[in-house]
Formats: C-alpha cells, sequence, structure tokens
C-alpha cells in the first residue's frame, strides 16, 4: 500500500475537521443564516436552539452541571485571558496573588505577565523533569493574597498531564478558583470539572476536530459561582460575558465535535496511543541517542511523541522529513531565536532543546503512515548526524560537554 | 521556513561533507559555534604550504537548513583559490548567494568565522613546523 504524502503529524498544532463535523455546519452556512440573537423570526430561534444544542454537548463532554456554564468564545486564547483578567478584575478586592506554572501557554504565561504590570503579584511553579507539578507546590504557594490558579490539563509541547483532580481538591479546600487550560487533554484523557473541582475551563474546537476559531469557557455557576469581568463589551451576548454575534456554524461544528468525542475518545484514545508506542519504538530501537522529552505513560497524552535527536538539529530535521509535518522546540523555528521554553523550564540540555522534535498523532493517522515516518526519520537522522561534527566528536569518545564553546 | 532553492538544493546535496586528518600540518581545522546556540561549523581546509592554494575543504554541520548550506557553500570557494582570496571572503558574499532571510544571517557569519579560523590554524601550524615562534596567530 502506498502512503500518501504529506502526511499530517502536528495535531497538537490544529487537528483536520472530522468530516460528520463539517457535515452537521454546513446547513447553518446558507439555509439557516440566522442570527442566534434574534428574538423575532424563525431564523433567529433556529439558530439560538442550534447553538443551545451545541452548548448542551460541549457541557456533557467536560462534566460541566448545567449547559449554562459554558461560554463561547474565539478560541481558547481568549478564553484564557477571559478567565484569567476575569477573575483578576473581579475579585482585586480579595487578593492580587495568581499561581501558574511556567510550562504554561503563551496565552496564560503573556496575560499573567500583563497582569504583573499592573500590581498583580505571579508564582510560576517549577516543573519536575517530566513537566509535571504536584497538588503539594500549589498548597504551599498559595497566601491568603491567592485569588486564582491557573495550570493546564496537558501540555502542548511535551504532552504531559498534570494532576488536575488533586490540584482542585487543594484550591477548592483553600477557597481559590481554579482554572484550567483544557485545551490539548479534553478528548483525549480524562477531564471532568465537577471530579476534578475544576472552576474555570478553556478548550478550543480545532484540537478536537472541530473548527478553527471557536472555543469555549466553562465558569462554574454554583458552590462556588465564578463571577468575571468581561473582556469584550458590546451586545451583552453570553450573558453579558462575551459580547459579540455567535459564530453559528462553527459552534454547531464544536458541538458536534464535542458528542463525537463524547462517545468515541475512549477507544480514539487507545489506537492513537497505539500508533504512538508504535513509532516511539521503532525510533528508540534504530537509533542511539534519543531521548524523551516528558512524562511516562499514563501521564503523557496518548499522541505526543517529543524526542530529542542528538547531534542533529530541529530545523535541519524539519527539512530532512519535509513531506511530514511535525514541529520543533529548535530555535531557528522560533521568531524568538530561543529554543522551546517548555524543555528549558524542564532542564533539558540546550542543545537537545534544538534537537527536539514533537510528533502528535490523532485519530486520523495511519500504521502505514507511522511505519513511513518512522523508517525516513531513521534514515535522515542518520544522514545528518552523518554531517556532524558533534556526532564525530560523540564516535571519537569525546565529552561535548568538556569543550569550552564560544559563544556567539 | 521559505528557504531559497539554492539553500535548499546545497541542504539536499551538500557537498564535501567529511573529515580531514587534523593531525596534518598541511590541514587547517576551524570549530565555530556552540551546542547550545543551535549551531556547531566545522570546516577543514587542506593547503599547499608553497603555494599557499586550497586543495582540498571538507565541512561538518550540526544546525539548520542554511548553516549547512552556508558551510557547503563556502567549501565549494575556497577550493582552488590562494589564502589571501579566501580570507577576502565576506559573508555577505554567502548571504547574497544563497538569499538568506534576515533572521539566517548568523549562519553566513558562522561560515566566515570558521574559514578564517581554519586559516589561523593552518599558519599556527606552519609557523609551529618552520620553529617561528612569532608566528602569525
Amino acid at each position: 500500500m502506498t502512503t500518501n504524502l504529506p502526511i499530517y503529524m502536528d495535531n497538537a498544532a490544529t487537528t483536520p475537521l472530522d468530516p460528520r463535523v463539517l457535515d452537521a455546519m454546513l446547513p447553518y452556512f446558507v439555509d439557516k443564516p440566522g442570527n442566534a440573537a434574534s428574538r423575532s423570526h424563525s431564523f433567529g430561534w433556529e439558530a439560538e436552539a442550534a447553538v443551545e444544542n451545541a452548548r448542551k454537548q460541549v457541557a456533557r463532554l467536560i462534566g460541566a452541571s448545567s449547559e449554562k456554564e459554558i461560554v463561547f468564545t474565539s478560541g481558547a486564547t481568549e478564553s484564557d485571558n477571559l478567565a484569567i483578567k476575569g477573575v483578576a478584575g473581579f475579585y482585586k478586592s480579595k487578593g492580587n496573588h495568581i499561581i501558574t506554572c511556567k510550562t504554561e501557554h503563551k496565552a496564560v504565561l503573556d496575560t499573567c505577565k500583563r497582569l504583573e504590570r499592573t500590581g498583580y503579584e505571579v508564582t510560576y511553579l517549577q516543573p519536575d523533569a517530566q513537566g509535571r507539578v504536584t497538588a503539594e507546590q500549589v498548597r504551599d504557594a498559595i497566601t491568603d493574597k491567592t485569588i486564582l490558579v491557573t495550570l493546564m490539563l496537558a501540555n502542548n509541547e511535551i504532552g504531559t498531564v498534570h494532576p488536575i483532580g488533586e490540584i482542585g481538591a487543594v484550591t477548592r479546600e483553600r477557597g481559590v478558583i481554579f482554572h484550567c487550560d483544557a485545551v490539548q487533554g479534553v478528548g483525549k484523557v480524562e477531564f471532568d470539572v465537577e471530579a476534578m473541582k475544576v472552576d474555570l475551563a478553556s478548550i478550543s474546537a480545532h484540537k478536537m476536530h472541530g473548527p478553527k476559531g471557536v472555543g469555549a469557557l466553562y465558569v462554574r455557576r454554583s458552590r462556588p459561582r465564578v463571577r468575571l469581568v468581561a473582556e469584550i463589551d458590546g451586545g451583552g451576548h453570553e450573558r453579558g460575558v462575551r459580547s459579540g454575534t455567535l459564530n453559528v456554524p462553527a459552534i454547531v461544528g464544536f458541538g458536534k465535535a464535542c458528542e463525537l468525542a463524547y462517545d468515541e475518545w475512549r477507544e480514539d484514545a487507545k489506537r492513537v496511543h497505539a500508533l504512538r508506542e508504535r513509532l516511539r519504538k521503532y525510533l528508540f530501537e534504530h537509533l542511539e541517542e534519543v531521548h524523551l522529552n516528558g512524562a511516562d505513560d499514563p501521564n503523557r497524552l496518548p499522541g505526543n511523541l517529543n524526542i530529542s535527536f542528538s547531534f542533529v538539529e530541529g530545523e535541519a530535521m524539519l527539512m530532512a522529513i519535509k513531506d511530514v509535518a511535525v514541529s520543533s522546540g529548535s530555535a531557528c523555528t522560533s521568531a524568538s531565536l530561543e529554543p522551546s521554553y517548555v524543555l528549558r523550564a524542564l532542564g533539558v540540555d540546550e542543545e537537545l532543546a534544538h534537537s527536539s522534535i514533537r510528533f502528535s498523532l490523532s485519530k486520523f493517522n495511519t500504521e502505514d503512515e507511522v511505519d513511513y515516518v518512522g523508517k525516513l526519520v531513521v534514515e535522515q537522522c542518520q544522514r545528518l548526524r552523518d554531517m556532524s561534527p558533534l556526532y564525530e566528536m560523540h564516535k571519537e569518545g569525546i565529552d561535548i560537554k568538556s569543550i569550552e564553546w564560544a559563544a556567539h | 521556513m521559505a528557504y531559497s532553492d539554492k539553500v535548499i538544493e546545497h541542504y539536499e546535496k551538500p557537498r564535501n561533507v567529511g573529515t580531514l586528518d587534523k593531525e596534518d600540518d598541511t590541514v587547517g581545522t576551524g570549530l565555530v559555534g556552540a551546542p547550545a546556540c543551535g549551531d556547531v561549523m566545522r570546516l577543514q581546509i587542506q593547503v599547499d604550504p608553497e603555494t599557499e592554494v586550497v586543495k582540498d575543504a571538507k565541512f561538518k554541520t550540526f544546525g539548520c537548513g542554511s548553516a549547512i548550506a552556508s558551510s557547503s557553500l563556502v567549501t565549494e570557494w575556497v577550493k582552488g583559490r590562494t589564502l589571501d582570496e579566501v580570507m577576502a571572503l565576506k559573508n555577505s558574499q554567502i548571504v547574497e548567494e544563497l538569499n538568506l532571510p534576515p533572521v539566517k544571517i548568523h549562519c553566513s557569519v558562522l561560515a566566515e568565522d570558521a574559514v578564517k579560523s581554519a586559516i589561523a590554524d593552518f599558519r599556527r601550524k606552519q609557523a609551529e613546523r618552520r620553529g617561528d615562534k612569532a608566528g602569525s596567530e
């Protein structure tokens, strides 16, 4: 069987739409064009009903007790901003301290940085070498000024899953609001806002085979009732928390994606995990000096494989496997010319951070694709090592760390 | 990163990958960059001590596509030239030839450094061979 190229293995960046999601969305572009806020005609009622149905689908996936707790947004970046700035604004009189982690997404970190400039204090927890923080660390960091803990369910680069349930127990006991950026983990690992005592949760449709440009913020309505200062003012949509005409087709697609995930995620996760393990085993069996970044199962997303190929720079590897879409923690792939801040926070050597490749698989990847990619990566890694002076030194038994390299 | 065809060509078919005997006193070795910065280039030249013409050049590079392409290009350029000609090489010529984007200019700087460092190594060895303690560095 021939493998179709190019192969997509960058599902942590975004996922292809499930065709069933597209089918659900299509009627809402032309045949059902209503604005969900139009109360005076059937087009509006139809759109509103579709949105409310989607709200139920989203709520059910994350275990929310009511669909009224779902606020639709443009995506997870907006949800993170709304959650963090919204809590900071509303509970200002209660305190000014926020707890997060060094490996959070930039939508969280940059939001926290902005708040720091306006008088808030932020604690950035240090994760362990696998990228995890513990409930004890959170407990120790809470002060009487703490108003919010914001931690991700699963990391986008290394796939490490935090012990959200244990952390939720601590925040609930201490009466601190708990926001969870659940974008990468929902529909891939267990996530239940009731069981895990999460008060706010960000999710995004396009990471789970839904459309881009739509997401949600779960906002707990009772015990505790979480209040937010709105970011966007306007027509008072979404109970005044997020004004702006609802993107009905996208929301319908989001709802459908959540419904599919609810019904199928366990089975999908099992299959995706098997594919990832097939790739991991192949690479580790055929290459020396490869290092897994992040955590071991079960504290790792089923589809995430982040590997450093020693002596080979990440971007050169990306070019070498150009028919395969993956990403790298190499500086050369970032605008900042700094290697991955996530890997550096874990204490990964800078050289290894430059050499890291993230494969992120989805339910649409196949065994044939995995086998093709495994073979290609091994071949190209060997080719690049054969032209790497570091590999030659390694072979000669020279310790690369013993050399005094000139910075440039 | 959108690369020029020339970068891709050199990256896919790099010229003169390999190793010369670094103990040979007609071989100059330049090792520049740092693993932590994501690029290390090793450029070696074999020079005729009488005519100072570069007879052979080899490289190995740990780095991105344009670092590999820059070093490959430089090995082609130096071969058959005298050391004085090679010393006149400027990184801007590499940038121009490979059409490197601004964020990749440091790759060409590194290649220029590697060449100069290889020449310095060759001259130091030659000076030592002649027992000339005031040899050039």
